[in-house]
């Protein structure tokens, strides 16, 4: 029992001290640098912004954008921990679109929104427009609106740096693969011509670990991110480099909003064309290795 | 350990030569244990000063001293809310009126038999559904779903755990109170309750411990309590080249495991002190009130043989 | 109804995911409870300090938090490469194995003193006597906390749904992706959950008749 009520002070002891010493220690941002993450520019904010959209205007009503992202995926929507800001191309992205619907880098709420609550969150409005990853694909298209492609990605796979076993989608039978819940990859790579084993996770970041940790052989999604986590430990991960998809990246939003998606595909186009686009590719995904290529100007409208 | 002594003779010099030996086998069995895996820790380079090294930047103490902070909250919220609501259905399945009696009794199942998990998942999508009709914004909706899944759930348990504390009592206090004219309200609020919530102290609180430990389940909605903070910092942080899972979930689970033996120490404590108060009413084992069958064989209370305390979720 | 039918393969298995890592982690819950209670109760101090430790640090950690352990620790310390239902297994399995362990020593505590006293005058050892005079009779009064200990392990599989195990959380966020309603997936997933719990809670009562002694 005396035994029992020490443990249980020291317990309190270092609870209260772990929370007290927050306060102060070394400032910026922990680990190795760069992590993934860092470049980011303001763009400037439209004025008198009119667009009869019921999404935009519950978002002037309250004076924020709120915008869906990922915080997982190096150089493309990435939450640096220590600092709890948000950076990479998805994010550029976002604050490009949001300075169009007159909306400044500070007045933007970035909200960090997993692949398997997509569908959920944006039908429900809990964000105004997402920008992470976003496949266009018809089945979405059912639930939610999309506006693009800005970008266009390749299912991949990274793999062990050691192991020359896997060279492609087709050398995977037998393997485990590891990807996202709701991710068209993993919808891919589960069709029973591959043979692989599949297990599925909710974060980007889990899968990377189970390739490190040998629970997972590959782990599949597209090139753009996987280039990512490979430049973040060159010495232990390789990209395959071999893509076998095509994954149209798109910003969602709310199916019903047409003015909305009408306005995010002009404020893309516009910004493709005065080449913030390009600056903002070049000091983010371009850094881990993708090749820049311009996309295709007009947009799609339907 | 009573029921230890029991279980083998006072040793002989043999038996304690040999019990000495034992315990030399056993205590390098379990010190081998404990060294492979400090063994394993080192070769697999968790010892490294850089993945240590994290701990020292402002921002990483902040973050989780935010995770901390919100995960309080949500279970001081939650624990108020659960309590509330175990009153509540306590009273409702123990009312005279039957139709009352039966919609707790459904509640109450219901809640218990679903997974939290999904109970929190549903009532998030629904508040996200009517999330401009409940004048919710920014992070409420996760908060709100979290909160609420966790009073469900806790609630109805802490309901049965009520339930039976009520029944504890002796009947004749019952009767007695009614004898002096006290009404049925009256009744319940001056007699039965205070004891039986006296009673049950222990096994409320140890189902404090489950809602603290059940926060985490936070993590399915995204909402930013500790976990989630320590999800966040071992998959971005890359520290000397490698991730730093290991050390983030060996700080990690040290708040969780220091916050919940806090509170399971402060229900053993309020056990020992019942144990001295001579009252009649025994007070419940803290340690035990996982099984149903010591708390009946405590309080006995046969009929919420059936639905006593659920396991920690 | 038309979730229901739709879905049906996607039910049928997240139902058998369920049952199976439920009936799988019971099952090493049920062989560490009854060895760490034995360890709890024996002679021997260091075994006695490891059993209170382990039951004392799997009671207050939170079993996402451990599921994190067996997803990122394990596997990089001891067994390379083990499958996610695996790892599921063990972190359920420990998990439930502490109050196990809890609801065998109170149930050998309950076991009249007399009973080992008479064992130990005919001479038995601590394990015979653990094995064969107190653990039978412990049985009885072990059941009933026990079924609720595997009601509530059924339900915290659930968890293991968010690490790329098989079951009906899984299939509940699925279908609630797929833009149903989600008040009526709930019901569904709420029946299946119902139905496990039911069956355990039916088979335990049985246990506890045909165990029952008239006194």
């Amino acid at each position: 029992m005396k035994m029992r009520r020490t443990a249980a002070a020291g317990a309190v002891v270092l609870a209260l001290g772990l929370t007290a010493t927050a306060c102060g220690g070394e400032s910026g941002s922990a680990g190795d640098k760069p992590a993934g993450g860092g470049y980011s520019h303001d763009y400037t904010a439209a004025k008198n912004v009119k667009i009869d959209s019921a999404t935009l205007k519950r978002a002037q009503k309250r004076g924020k954008l709120i915008i869906g992202v990922k915080a997982d995926q190096p150089f493309l929507g990435y939450q640096d921990p220590s600092t709890k800001k948000y950076s990479g191309f998805d994010i550029e992205i976002a604050k490009m679109v949001a300075a169009d619907l007159g909306f400044s880098t500070n007045q933007i709420e970035f909200h960090t929104i997993n692949s398997n609550v997509r569908e959920t969150t944006i039908s429900r409005h809990a964000v105004d427009y997402y920008v992470g990853t976003y496949t266009i694909n018809n089945e979405r298209k059912k639930q939610v609106g999309f506006a693009g492609p800005y970008y266009t990605a390749g299912a991949d796979l990274l793999v062990r740096k050691d192991d020359k076993s896997i060279t492609g989608p087709n050398s995977l039978r037998g393997k485990n693969v590891c990807s996202i819940t709701g991710s068209t990859p993993l919808q891919e790579i589960k069709k029973p011509q591959y043979g692989a084993h599949t297990q599925e996770s909710d974060k980007y970041s889990d899968c990377v670990q189970k390739v490190l940790d040998g629970q997972a052989d590959a782990l599949t999604t597209d090139d753009a991110i996987l280039k990512g986590y490979a430049a973040q430990r060159p010495d232990k991960l390789r990209v395959v480099d071999k893509p076998f998809t095509k994954e149209p990246y798109g910003v969602g939003m709310d199916k019903n909003d047409k003015a909305l998606r009408d306005a995010i595909t002009k404020a893309l186009e516009h910004h493709i064309e005065n080449n913030d686009y390009k600056t903002a590719y070049t000091n983010t995904l371009g850094k881990s290795g993708s090749k820049y290529v311009a996309p295709q100007t007009p947009l799609p409208r339907y | 350990m009573s029921g230890a002594s029991v279980l083998y003779d006072v040793p002989g010099p043999k038996t304690k030569a040999r019990n000495r030996l034992y315990s030399v086998i056993g205590g390098i069995a379990v010190l081998a244990v404990l060294a492979y895996l400090g063994l394993r820790l080192f070769q697999t380079g968790q010892f490294e000063p850089a993945k240590w090294n994290i701990f020292n930047y402002a921002g990483v103490r902040n973050s989780i001293r935010d995770g901390v902070l919100t995960t309080l909250k949500v279970f001081a919220v939650a624990a108020v809310l659960s309590l509330a609501l175990g009153v509540l259905l306590a009273v409702a399945r123990l009312s005279d009126h039957k139709p009352v009696r039966w919609l707790a009794t459904g509640f109450v199942e219901l809640f218990r038999a679903v997974p939290l998990l999904i109970t929190i998942y549903a009532v998030w999508v629904l508040m996200l559904s009517n999330k401009d009709a409940l004048g919710m914004s920014g992070d409420a909706p996760q908060f709100w779903a979290l909160v609420l899944g966790l009073t469900l759930y806790n609630g109805s348990v802490q309901a049965e755990v009520l339930r039976a504390g009520i029944n504890s009592v002796p009947k004749g206090q019952r009767e007695a109170a009614y004898a002096l004219g006290l009404r049925k309200t009256q009744v319940m609020t001056t007699v039965l309750i205070p004891q039986a919530v006296r009673a049950m102290l222990p096994t409320v609180i140890s189902q404090l411990v489950v809602t603290l430990k059940d926060t985490s389940l936070g993590y399915i909605i995204t909402y930013e309590e500790l976990l989630y903070s320590g999800r966040l910092m071992a998959g971005n942080i890359i520290a000397g080249g490698d991730s730093v899972y290991i050390p983030v979930i060996i700080v990690i689970g040290s708040i969780y495991v220091a916050m919940c033996l806090a509170l399971s120490a402060l229900a053993n404590w309020i056990e020992r002190r019942g144990r001295r108060a001579k009252t009649g009413i025994g007070v419940a084992e803290a340690g035990d009130v996982a099984n149903a069958g010591a708390l009946t064989a405590v309080v006995a209370a046969e009929a919420a043989a059936d639905t006593a305390t659920d396991t920690g979720n | 109804m038309n979730v229901l039918l739709d879905y049906l393969p996607q039910f049928r298995d997240g139902f058998l995911g369920t049952l199976a890592i439920t009936g799988a982690s019971a099952v090493i819950a049920l062989v560490l409870g009854v060895v760490i209670a034995g360890f709890r109760v024996s002679p021997i101090p260091p075994l006695r300090a490891f059993g209170t430790a382990w039951v004392a640090l799997l009671r207050n950690t939170p079993l996402t938090l451990l599921f994190l352990v067996a997803t990122f620790v394990v596997p990089e310390l001891l067994f390379r490469g083990a499958s996610p239902f695996v790892l599921a297994m063990l972190a359920l399995g420990c998990y439930t194995s502490s109050f196990v362990c809890e609801a065998v020593r109170s149930g050998i505590s309950t076991v009249p003193v007399g009973q080992a006293e008479a064992a130990r005058s005919l001479g038995m050892t601590f394990g015979q006597t653990l094995r064969m005079i107190v653990l039978p009779q412990a049985t009885r009064t072990v059941l009933q906390p026990l079924s609720s200990i595997f009601i509530a392990l059924t339900k915290n599989s659930a968890i293991a749904g968010a690490f790329s195990v098989t079951e009906l959380f899984g299939v509940a966020k699925l279908l609630s992706d797929k833009g149903y309603a989600i008040a009526l997936i709930f019901l569904w997933v709420a029946l299946a959950y119902l139905i496990i719990t039911f069956a355990i809670s039916g088979v335990f009562r049985l246990l506890e008749r045909r165990m029952a002694v008239v006194r």
